[in-house]
């Protein structure tokens, strides 16, 4: 069964019960589709007042007239924490429209099983901050998620934020002036491709996090993404992750295992262009016995670096170190050189398959920054990590 | 085949609205169900419906609670130790919302404001919610429930004024989730044993035929939690039959929550995943500049404490169903982390 839905747009927009109407009427079709419905959502601007819930369907697309047609806003919203919140469903597809300004995340999906957003605006209206939602995009604890063409811009968290999923595309898709502009958590088997991450405060993050239901991610290939000038003011609230990440930060790789990153074009990023570090480095209890804090098994090859120095931030501890420590002239990839115990082998060497690569990167400095020796002997010499692993394969 | 089952839901004589029940599906107004003799507003339960009580309700804006359960004739309700009970198809659970006119004084009267349903069918669990008008003759079916100004006046004698909000059919499961499946919350063994007025609650349904029991059943061993409301009893045990009630069926590791590594529930014993020194996920503005769920000695410090007393909707915890802060139990919670060690 394919139904067509079409929300009528006959309500006079400007009227709030004329509103209110319009948002009752989306709410039923969301719960009342059928599996294969396609829920069409009329060409304007709306205003909502609560969460719209999509629960337990099958193959059931959403879809706007056009991101600067049907724009769902949320900026007086007094219900939920979300804007749209996807749960326990089907290969759902969210497409074609912009969606803004909500209290908590935009687009929160948990527990989905096949989801497509594509060419979907999410964002944060007027200059970031703090008090803005945490996330734009949000799939957690789902399968198969692909997330193409889209736009995240002003979230206090990330932009486009994986959790705790299997098997995830992120491609073609630009975000910016978020704390983190694509973050991609405690998920396995994630292809980032073709981005574009500009001018938030990190650009594209690839963490492993402790307490969590999902332990482990990794196998996390990210290539061709530009990843530029993302020097934004950290803008986190306190307490959360992020709000740890120092402003000008390309890459950053944390606690995570099996992770490639390759021709990427990674420019003018401040502090870090590329930082590979341990769960230590942010200095948090670690209480969770099934954690592993450290990276491993990480290839960075053939990315393209910018000429030049860099002045790191100030408004960072650790970029504050860094200044400390290489001044104006900050090098792009940075290994905190904390060392499981459990990696090296009996000749205190790390074994061959937990070893942190780097190879090839044009204008590519690196630092092993010994901060499990309080950052002495710092070494810039990139011979231990002469090596390579075996390239990610691309599944489509 | 959806009409042979309702038809074999379908209990007690015939031609008698009160015995409609659950049969034939969804219902447009509360009434045709026959849930209740006499004038609807009374609540007075019909044949198959009694009230039941819970040990720690659910804080939900200082809304009074009327709860119901429907059995089918010949139907009884199967006990587990943990989780909500099993239940016959056609049973359903009636909780009826309401405020007090004047809460000063006991003879004003009260305005029932809505009614949840959990109807169990072959199928799982439905819920749906009903709105009372303002007549207070009936309720009428709404499933994407509803919105509207509503004043009382408070045992303190001030007027209070919110936007009431009834639960959309989503929204109500995203609480009464397990695993993704539709559940009843309030329906379980810690909630239920009780005493009310003389007899033990599940002794006497058990007596009545409406509940197994397993043998050798006694009360005071059985899984209970604390009524939080009284002032007695260990702090431990209220706070935690708060967090229970008020949390944990999303924050348990099979509830909608689970994502958050944060679980509060009354099996959990891990001081860990409880909060206690542990770093937020995703909560965003939510960790109000916090670094810790709990940190014992310190509830200002405890983003546990900021996400209760914060009414933003993009803050507070619950996500659903308050808009006010609950005073009593922000003390409850507060006492019991500043006591913690």
């Amino acid at each position: 069964m394919n139904r067509f839905l079409l929300i009528a747009s006959f309500f006079l927009p400007g009227t709030a019960s004329a509103q209110a109407d319009v948002e009752k009427q989306i709410q039923t079709q969301l719960i009342l589709a059928e599996d294969g419905d396609v829920i069409e959502l009329p060409a304007m601007k709306i205003y909502l007042g609560n969460t719209l819930s999509l629960d337990e369907k099958k193959n059931v697309t959403i879809r706007g007239a056009g991101q600067d047609k049907t724009i769902l806003s949320f900026k007086g919203q007094t219900q939920g924490a979300e804007g749209l919140k996807v749960t326990n469903s089907q290969g759902i597809v969210l497409e074609n429209f912009t969606i803004e300004d909500a209290k908590g995340d935009l687009i929160k999906t948990q527990a989905v099983k096949g989801l497509v957003f594509r060419d979907i605006t999410a964002r944060w209206t007027g200059k970031p901050k703090k008090t803005n939602g945490s996330y734009a995009l949000y799939p957690v604890q789902c399968q198969n998620v692909r997330m193409e063409r889209c736009t995240a811009i002003g979230a206090s968290d990330a932009g486009l934020y994986v959790g705790q999923s299997d098997s995830v595309w992120v491609t073609k898709c630009y975000a910016k002036n978020n704390v983190a502009g694509i973050e991609i958590e405690n998920t396995t088997n994630a292809w980032v491709y073709e981005n574009f991450a500009a001018y938030n405060t990190g650009g594209i993050l690839v963490f492993d996090l402790p307490d969590l239901p999902k332990k482990r991610g990794g196998h996390v290939k990210v290539w061709k993404n530009k990843i530029v000038q993302n020097n934004y003011r950290n803008f986190a609230p306190k307490g959360n992750i992020v709000g740890k990440v120092p402003p000008g930060t390309g890459v950053m790789v944390l606690a995570t295992n099996d992770v490639e990153i390759h021709d990427n074009y990674i420019m003018d990023n401040k502090t870090a262009s590329t930082a590979i570090i341990s769960y230590y480095i942010t200095e948090n209890p670690i209480k969770d016995k099934a954690y592993i804090p450290y990276p491993s098994s990480i290839y960075i090859h053939d990315n393209v670096y910018s000429e030049g120095k860099r002045m790191p931030t100030w408004k960072n501890k650790l970029g504050f170190l860094f200044w400390l420590k290489f001044g104006r002239n900050v090098p792009h990839i940075l290994y905190d050189g904390i060392q499981n115990p459990d990696y090296l082998a009996g000749d205190g060497m790390v074994k061959p398959e937990y070893r942190i690569c780097v190879r090839n990167n044009e204008n590519g400095t690196f630092a092993n920054l010994k901060a499990g020796n309080k950052f002495k002997g710092i070494s810039r010499d990139l011979t231990p990590h002469d090596c390579e692993h075996e390239s990610i394969s691309f599944d489509r | 085949m959806l009409l042979g089952f309702w038809a074999a839901a379908f209990s007690g004589p015939a031609g008698e609205t009160e015995s409609c029940k659950t049969g034939r599906g969804p219902k447009t107004k509360l009434s045709e169900y026959g849930f209740f003799a006499g004038n609807l507003s009374d609540l007075k339960p019909a044949t198959g419906v009694f009230t039941y009580d819970v040990n720690a309700p659910l804080f939900s804006d200082y809304a009074e609670k009327a709860r119901f359960i429907y059995l089918p004739e010949g139907t009884q309700m199967a006990w587990n130790d943990s989780t909500a009970f099993q239940f016959p198809d056609g049973a359903a659970i009636i909780k009826n919302f309401y405020y007090p006119n004047d809460a000063s004084k006991p003879d004003a009267g009260r305005r029932i404001l809505e009614t949840r349903l959990l109807i169990k069918e072959p199928k799982g669990w439905k819920a749906l919610e009903y709105i009372w008008n303002v007549e207070q003759t009936d309720a009428m079916l709404e499933v994407t429930g509803a919105s509207f100004p509503f004043s009382w006046r408070n045992a303190g004698g001030k007027v209070q004024q919110i936007q009431y909000v009834a639960p959309n059919i989503n929204q109500c499961k995203g609480c009464h989730s397990y695993d993704g499946q539709f559940v009843p919350i309030g329906i379980n063994a810690r909630q239920l044993n009780r005493e009310n007025s003389d007899d033990n609650q599940l002794l006497m349904w058990n007596k009545q035929g409406r509940l197994s029991l397993p043998p050798g059943f006694k009360p005071e061993t059985g899984p209970r939690l604390s009524d939080y409301r009284q002032f007695s009893g260990p702090l431990v045990d209220r706070a935690r039959a708060y967090l229970d009630s008020n949390c944990g069926h999303c924050h348990n590791p099979r509830g909608p929550a689970g994502s958050s590594g944060m679980f509060l529930d009354i099996s959990q014993n891990n001081p860990e995943r409880l909060g206690v020194g542990k770093a937020p996920v995703a909560a965003g503005r939510g960790s109000g500049n916090r670094k810790f769920g709990i940190v014992p000695g310190e509830p200002g410090e405890s983003i546990l404490l900021f996400r209760m007393e914060n009414n933003d909707p993009g803050i507070r915890m619950p996500e659903l169903g308050r808009q006010l802060a609950h005073h009593e139990g922000i003390e409850l919670i507060k006492s019991w982390i500043k006591e913690m060690k």
